[in-house]
C-alpha cells in the first residue's frame, strides 16, 4: 500500500481519538446504571422509593386536604412466608406522621429470609413518599412457623401534586435465600 | 460455486499490469486467498455475499412465520419455535442481513468515491469481516441446542431474556458481542478511511453523500454498540452470577433494560436507514440527469436526525408506565424528527422536478423506496402521537411500520445500490429485463405482505403471536400470500447477480450516463487495485456542491 | 408505480366491505380501523387517530402528487432537458418551517387527550391486575374478591379438531366485572415477566411489571363484554391470555360481587372435610389442565429443560418428597417460571392437584393430600 506518511499518522490518531470515545461510551454506558437509580429517585420515575430511611420533612402539616395512602402486598415466588397488610388503607394529611402495620408469616418449619421490595403508583407520587421507618430496608429473617408484626412509618410530603389523591404503595415479598424447603427438592 | 470461478470472476483483473509489485508470489491462492485478503473491494464482496445469505436465511424464517399465520390455529410450529423464529429473524435481518450489507457496500464503495487505494486499516477489516460469520454460525446453532435458540424477541427484553431464558441464552449473548464488536471495528475503519484517506483537495463537504451518511452512522456505531455491549454484558451477569440489573428482587428493574436497549436500539434503527438515504441521493441525481438539490441541507438533515436519535428512545416504552412528563418530551422529540426526514424526501423530488428522467432499475428501486419510505415515515409519525400510541403499540400497525422503513426502504435501498453498482463489481450491467421482474414482483409482493398488517394492527392484533383471533383471518392470508411472493422473488436477484458475473452487457468506466463521482473514472470491472497514485479532485468541477 | 400504489391502497380499502371480517368482531372496530371504543377517552382516541391519519394522508397526495407528475412530465423519453438549479433557500425555509407548524397543530389535542388518560383521580373502584404465565388475576382491593382468569378456547379447536367458535382465542373462563359509568383505576403489575394488558374499546394498554405497579383507569358507559388481549410477548403462550371485561348495571355488579364472595367461602369450607382419592383426582384433573397444563403439558410430559415432565420422574413420582411436592406448588421456585399457587388457589384445588400429579399418567404413589393439610400448612387466611 502507497498511503503517504501523513495520512498514517492521520489514521494512528483518528484510531486512538475513536478509541478513546468508546470507551468514554463504555464507562457511560456502566455509568448509566448508577445514574438511573439517582435519576428514579429524584424524578419518582417508574414508582422508585428511597432504600434508606429518609428525615422527617419539616414542613407543615397541610389540615386542608386528605390523602389516601393504599397498602398492597404479593407474595412473590419461591419464599413460603405471607405477607399481610394489617391497614390496607390509611388517610392521612400530608406532612402528618403515620404508623401502617404489616404481618409476616413463615408458614414453613424451616428458617429462611426475605425481602418486600416497594413500589408507589402513581410514580409522580414516590418521591413524595417519606419513609421514617421500613423494613423494606434491610432483609427479614424469620424462624420456621414464627410471625412478626413490623412497621412502616412514614410522611406524605405537602408538596404532594394536589391532583394525586391516593398513593398505592405496593410490596412484593422476594427471597433472599434458598429456600424451597425442607428435605428440598433441587434439580 | 468452486473457488476458482470466484476468484475469477469477482476479481476478473488478476494478473493485469496493476497487478505486478502488489501480489508477491507467495501469495495464497484457493480458499485461504479469500480468508486473508485484505483488499477493499474482496472483503466487500464477502461481506455482501455474507448478508445475502442471510437474507435467505432470515427470509425462510420470516415464510415458517407467515405458514404458521396463513388461517387460524396451530398448524406447522407449535409456540415455542415460533418465538425463537420470530426473534432470530428479527436479529438475522437486523445484525446479518442489513448492516453487513450497508458495511459491504461501504467497503466497495467509499475509497473508491474518496480516491483512496484501500481502507485505512485493511487487516482489522478482514478481522471485522470474519467475526460475522463466527458470530452468526453460534447464533444459528442455539437452535439446535436443548431449550431451544432465542425466544423473548428481537429487543430480548429482561426478565423474558434473563431468569425465564432457555439455557442458549449465553450462546446468543456472546454472537450479539461478536457481532457488536465486528461492528465498532468497520465503524473504526470506515472513520479512520473517510477522515484520512480522502484524496487532496477534496474537503468534507465535498464528499458524495453516501460517504457522509456512513460517516455519521460510524460515529453512531461508535456510540452505541459500546451501551448493547453493556446491556448484554448485565444479562450475562443476571443470568450467570447473581446479579440482578433486571430483577426486581435484588433491588434491580425491569424497566432499566428497555432504557438502555432503546438508548441503544434507536439509533440502530437510523444505523439501519442513513446510508439508505446516501445511495438514494446518488441514484436520483444520476437518472433524473440533474445535481443533487440541496446538497449541504441533505447533510444537515443527516446529521440533525443523528443527534435527535439520541433523545428519544423512549418512545418505544409509552406504555411501560413513563410520567406524563417523560411522554410529552418524548412524544414532542419524536415528532421533531420528521422535519430532518421531510426534508429529505423534499430535497429528492424536487432533484427530479425538472429533471430528465429514465427508469433503469437502479432507479425503479430508488423510488419504490421514496414512496414506500415515506409511507413507513407518515405511520412513524402516526406511532408518536401517544394516545393513539397506546392503541398501536405492540400490535400489526406498529409491524408495519417498521417493515415500511426497513424492507422497502433500506432493502430496496440496499438492491438499488447493488444494480447501480453492479457494473463496477462485475464488469457487466445487471439484466435489465429480470431485473424490472425483480422489482415489480417485490413492489407488488411487500405491499401485499405489509400493507394489510396497518388493518390487523389498528382492528386489535398483537404482534409475536403464533395464532390469532378470527377476524384477522383475511387480512393474515393476504399478508402469508404477499410474504411467500416477496420471498421468492428475492431469488431472481440472485440469477441477476450470477448472470452478472458469469457475462453481458459489458459497462465502460462510467456505467450511467448521469453518473458522478471518482469511482466512476475507473474502469468497469474496477482493478482489484484503485486508485494507487491519488486521482486529482478538483471542487469547483468536482464537488456535489460545487456552486 | 403510481397506479400500482394506488390500486393497492384501494383494493385494500375495499376489502372488508365484501369479506367476512364483520363476522366474529372482537370489538368495536371496524375490522379494519382502530375501534371507536365505549368509554369517554376512546372515542377521544379514535378521533385523534382520525385526524392524524387524514393529515398523513393529505401529506402522502400532495407528496406523491408532486413526485408522480415530476415522473410523468420530465420523463426523457418525452424529451425532457434537466435543468440546473440545485438549491433554493426559501423553499428550503418553507418545507422545514410547514412542517413544524403541522406538528404542532397534531401535539396540541395530542396534549391534551394524553393528560385526561393520566388523571387517575377520583376512582370509585381499585382492581389490581396482575398478570401471570399465562393468564391474569384480578383482586378488587377492599372488597375481599379475587380469582384467576383463564382462557377458555379448548385446546381442540386450537388444533383444528373442532371448529372454532366465533370468540376463539379471545374468551375467558373468569371475566373482570365491573359496573358502568364509574371510574375504575387499574393498577397493573406482574408476577413473573412483563406482560401488558390491553382493551382496544377501552383504549388502556399499560405494562405489567414485575415487582413494580403501574396504573391506569377507565370509565365504561354502555353494558357489554369487551375483549383484549396480553400485548407483551411473555413467553410460549403470549397468545393465548385474554382479557375479558364485562361492564354491567350497579346492581348485576354488586350481586356478581356477593356471589363470588360465597362461592370463595364454600370453597373454604370444602377443605373442612374428608375427600376420597377419585374426587380428588376429578378436581385435580380440571385444576391441572386449567393451571399447570400450559407447561407441564396434559400427558406430564413437560416441555424439558424449561418445563420439568411430571410423568414417571422427579418429586411426582418420590415417595420421599411429598412434602417437597406440596412446598414447590405452594411456593413456587425462584428463577424459573413455577409460581407460588398458596396464595391464590383454594386447599381444595391445591391438595387435589398435588394428589393428581402424583397419580396420574402412571405415577401411582398412591399418595392423597387432603384439602385440610394444605389450610393448616396455610395458616388460616
Amino acid at each position: 500500500m502507497s498511503k503517504s506518511q501523513s495520512s498514517d499518522e492521520g489514521v494512528k490518531r483518528t484510531v486512538r481519538t475513536t478509541v478513546w470515545a468508546l470507551l468514554g461510551m463504555v464507562l457511560f454506558t456502566i455509568a448509566l446504571v448508577p445514574l438511573y437509580d439517582v435519576f428514579c429517585e429524584v424524578t419518582g420515575l417508574n414508582g422508585k422509593t428511597a432504600t434508606s430511611a429518609q428525615v422527617m420533612s419539616a414542613q407543615e402539616r397541610d389540615d386542608t386536604r386528605w390523602v389516601r395512602v393504599q397498602l398492597v402486598t404479593r407474595s412473590g415466588t419461591g419464599l413460603p412466608w405471607r405477607l399481610e397488610a394489617l391497614d390496607q388503607v390509611i388517610a392521612v394529611h400530608p406532612g402528618e406522621i403515620a404508623q401502617a402495620r404489616f404481618r409476616f408469616t413463615n408458614t414453613s418449619d424451616v428458617r429462611s429470609s426475605g425481602r418486600a421490595v416497594p413500589s408507589v403508583s402513581p410514580s409522580q407520587g414516590a418521591r413524595h413518599f417519606r419513609k421514617m421507618e421500613c423494613f423494606c430496608f434491610q432483609e427479614q429473617w424469620l424462624e420456621g412457623g414464627e410471625s412478626i408484626e413490623l412497621p412502616l412509618v412514614f410522611q406524605v410530603d405537602p408538596a404532594l401534586p394536589a391532583d394525586i389523591q391516593t398513593l398505592t404503595l405496593a410490596y412484593t415479598l422476594y427471597p433472599m435465600s434458598e429456600v424451597v424447603a425442607q428435605g428440598g427438592y433441587r434439580e | 460455486m468452486a473457488s476458482e470461478s470466484t476468484h475469477a470472476v469477482l476479481q476478473p483483473n488478476v494478473g493485469t499490469a496493476e497487478q505486478h509489485g502488489h501480489h508477491s508470489a507467495q501469495m495464497p491462492t484457493g480458499i485461504m486467498r479469500w480468508v486473508l485478503t485484505t483488499n477493499h473491494k474482496e472483503i466487500g464482496s464477502l461481506y455482501l455475499l455474507f448478508s445475502l445469505l442471510m437474507l435467505f436465511v432470515g427470509g425462510t424464517m420470516a415464510l415458517v412465520i407467515r405458514a404458521e399465520l396463513f388461517q387460524p390455529g396451530l398448524q406447522y410450529v407449535q409456540p415455542e419455535f415460533f418465538n425463537q423464529m420470530t426473534t432470530m429473524h428479527g436479529l438475522i435481518m437486523v445484525f446479518g442481513a442489513i448492516m453487513p450489507a450497508f458495511v459491504g457496500l461501504a467497503n466497495w464503495m467509499i475509497p473508491m468515491q474518496i480516491g483512496a487505494p484501500d481502507m485505512a486499516l485493511p487487516r482489522l477489516n478482514n478481522f471485522s469481516f470474519w467475526l460475522l460469520p463466527v458470530a452468526f454460525g453460534i447464533l444459528l446453532s442455539t437452535l439446535l441446542m436443548e431449550g431451544g435458540g432465542p425466544n423473548f424477541g428481537w429487543t430480548f427484553y429482561a426478565p423474558l431474556s434473563t431468569t425465564y431464558a432457555p439455557p442458549s441464552t449465553s450462546f446468543f449473548i456472546m454472537s450479539i458481542h461478536l457481532a457488536g464488536i465486528s461492528s465498532i471495528l468497520g465503524a473504526i475503519n470506515i472513520i479512520a478511511t473517510i477522515l484520512n484517506l480522502r484524496t487532496p483537495g477534496m474537503r468534507l463537504m465535498d464528499m458524495s453523500l453516501f460517504v457522509w451518511t456512513w460517516l455519521i452512522t460510524a460515529f453512531l456505531l461508535i456510540a452505541v454498540m459500546p451501551v448493547l455491549a453493556g446491556v448484554v454484558t448485565m444479562m450475562l451477569l443476571d443470568i450467570n452470577f447473581g446479579t440482578s440489573f433486571f430483577d426486581a428482587a435484588g433491588g434491580g428493574d425491569p424497566v432499566l433494560f428497555q432504557h438502555l436497549f432503546w438508548f441503544f436500539g434507536h439509533p440502530e434503527v437510523y444505523i439501519m436507514i442513513l446510508p439508505a438515504f446516501g445511495i438514494v441521493s446518488l441514484i436520483v441525481p444520476t437518472f433524473a440527469r440533474k445535481r443533487l438539490f440541496g446538497y449541504a441541507s441533505m447533510v444537515y438533515a443527516t446529521a440533525s436526525i443523528a443527534l435527535l436519535s439520541f433523545v428519544v428512545w423512549a418512545h418505544h416504552m409509552f406504555t411501560v408506565g413513563l410520567p406524563l412528563t417523560a411522554e410529552l418530551f418524548f412524544m414532542y422529540s419524536t415528532m421533531l424528527i420528521a422535519v430532518p426526514t421531510g426534508v429529505k424526501v423534499f430535497n429528492w423530488i424536487a432533484t427530479l422536478f425538472r429533471g430528465s428522467i429514465t427508469f433503469e432499475v437502479p432507479m425503479l428501486f430508488a423510488l419504490g423506496f421514496i414512496v414506500m419510505f415515506t409511507i413507513g415515515g407518515l405511520s412513524g409519525v402516526m406511532l408518536a402521537i401517544v394516545p393513539a400510541d397506546f392503541q398501536y403499540h405492540d400490535t400489526y400497525f406498529v409491524v408495519a411500520h417498521f417493515h415500511y422503513v426497513l424492507v422497502p426502504g433500506a432493502l430496496f435501498a440496499i438492491l438499488a445500490g447493488a444494480y447501480y453498482w453492479m457494473p463496477k463489481w462485475t464488469g457487466h450491467y445487471a439484466d435489465e429485463t429480470l431485473g424490472r421482474w425483480h422489482f415489480w414482483l417485490s413492489v407488488i409482493g411487500v405491499n401485499l405482505t405489509f400493507f394489510p398488517m396497518h388493518f390487523s394492527g389498528l382492528a386489535g392484533m398483537p404482534r409475536r403471536i403464533p395464532d390469532y383471533a378470527l377476524q384477522f383471518a383475511d387480512f393474515n392470508m393476504i399478508s402469508s400470500i404477499g410474504g411467500f411472493l416477496f420471498g421468492f422473488s428475492q431469488l431472481i436477484f440472485v440469477w441477476v447477480l450470477v448472470k452478472a458475473i458469469r457475462g453481458g452487457e459489458k459497462a465502460p468506466a462510467k456505467a450511467w450516463e448521469g453518473a458522478e463521482g471518482l469511482e466512476w473514472t475507473v474502469p468497469c470491472p474496477a482493478p482489484t487495485h484503485t486508485f494507487e497514485t491519488p486521482p486529482k479532485f478538483v471542487p469547483e468541477v468536482d464537488s456535489p456542491s460545487r456552486h | 408505480m403510481i397506479r400500482l400504489t394506488f390500486a393497492a391502497f384501494l383494493g385494500f380499502a375495499l376489502l372488508p366491505v365484501f369479506g367476512n371480517v364483520h363476522a366474529s368482531s372482537i370489538n368495536t372496530s371496524s375490522g379494519w380501523n382502530m375501534p371507536v371504543g365505549v368509554t369517554d377517552i376512546s372515542q377521544e382516541v379514535f378521533h385523534l387517530h382520525m385526524t392524524i391519519l387524514w393529515i398523513c394522508i393529505a401529506i402522502a397526495v400532495v407528496v406523491f402528487g408532486v413526485m408522480f407528475w415530476s415522473l410523468f412530465k420530465y420523463r426523457r423519453s418525452k424529451g425532457a432537458k434537466s435543468a440546473h438549479f440545485h438549491e433554493n433557500t426559501f423553499v428550503e425555509i418553507m418545507w422545514t418551517a410547514i412542517p413544524m407548524v403541522i406538528l404542532v397543530v397534531m401535539a396540541i389535542p395530542a396534549t391534551a387527550t394524553l393528560k385526561k388518560m393520566y388523571d387517575t383521580s377520583n376512582a370509585d373502584i381499585d382492581i389490581l391486575v396482575t398478570g401471570y404465565q399465562w393468564r391474569w388475576r384480578y383482586e378488587y382491593l377492599g372488597e375481599d374478591v379475587s380469582f384467576f382468569s383463564n382462557l377458555s378456547t379448548p385446546r381442540e379447536q386450537i388444533y383444528g379438531q373442532e371448529a372454532r367458535g366465533d370468540f376463539y382465542l379471545v374468551e375467558v373462563d373468569e371475566p373482570m366485572v365491573v359496573p358502568v359509568g364509574r371510574k375504575i383505576r387499574l393498577l397493573l403489575t406482574a408476577n413473573d415477566v412483563i406482560h401488558s394488558w390491553w382493551v382496544p374499546d377501552l383504549a388502556v394498554k399499560k405494562d405489567a411489571i414485575p415487582g413494580f405497579i403501574n396504573e391506569s383507569w377507565t370509565r365504561i358507559d354502555q353494558p357489554g363484554v369487551y375483549r383484549g388481549q396480553c400485548a407483551e410477548l411473555c413467553g410460549r403462550d403470549h397468545a393465548f391470555m385474554p382479557i375479558e371485561v364485562k361492564a354491567v348495571s350497579e346492581e348485576e355488579y354488586t350481586a356478581w360481587l356477593a356471589s363470588k364472595r360465597d362461592a370463595a367461602m364454600a370453597e373454604a369450607q370444602g377443605a373442612d372435610r374428608e375427600w376420597a382419592l377419585d374426587e380428588l383426582m376429578a378436581r385435580g384433573e380440571g385444576t391441572y389442565n386449567t393451571y399447570c397444563a400450559a407447561c407441564h403439558q396434559p400427558d406430564g410430559k413437560g416441555l424439558p429443560p424449561i418445563f420439568p415432565a411430571l410423568a414417571g420422574t422427579g418429586i411426582s413420582i418420590d415417595p420421599n418428597a411429598r412434602q417437597a411436592h406440596i412446598d414447590i406448588v405452594l411456593y413456587g421456585k425462584t428463577g424459573t417460571p413455577m409460581p407460588a399457587f398458596g396464595t391464590t388457589l383454594s386447599a381444595a384445588e391445591l391438595a387435589a392437584v398435588i394428589t393428581y400429579e402424583r397419580n396420574a399418567w402412571g405415577n401411582d404413589t398412591a399418595d392423597s393430600v387432603q384439602p385440610a393439610e394444605i389450610r393448616d400448612l396455610l395458616g388460616s387466611q
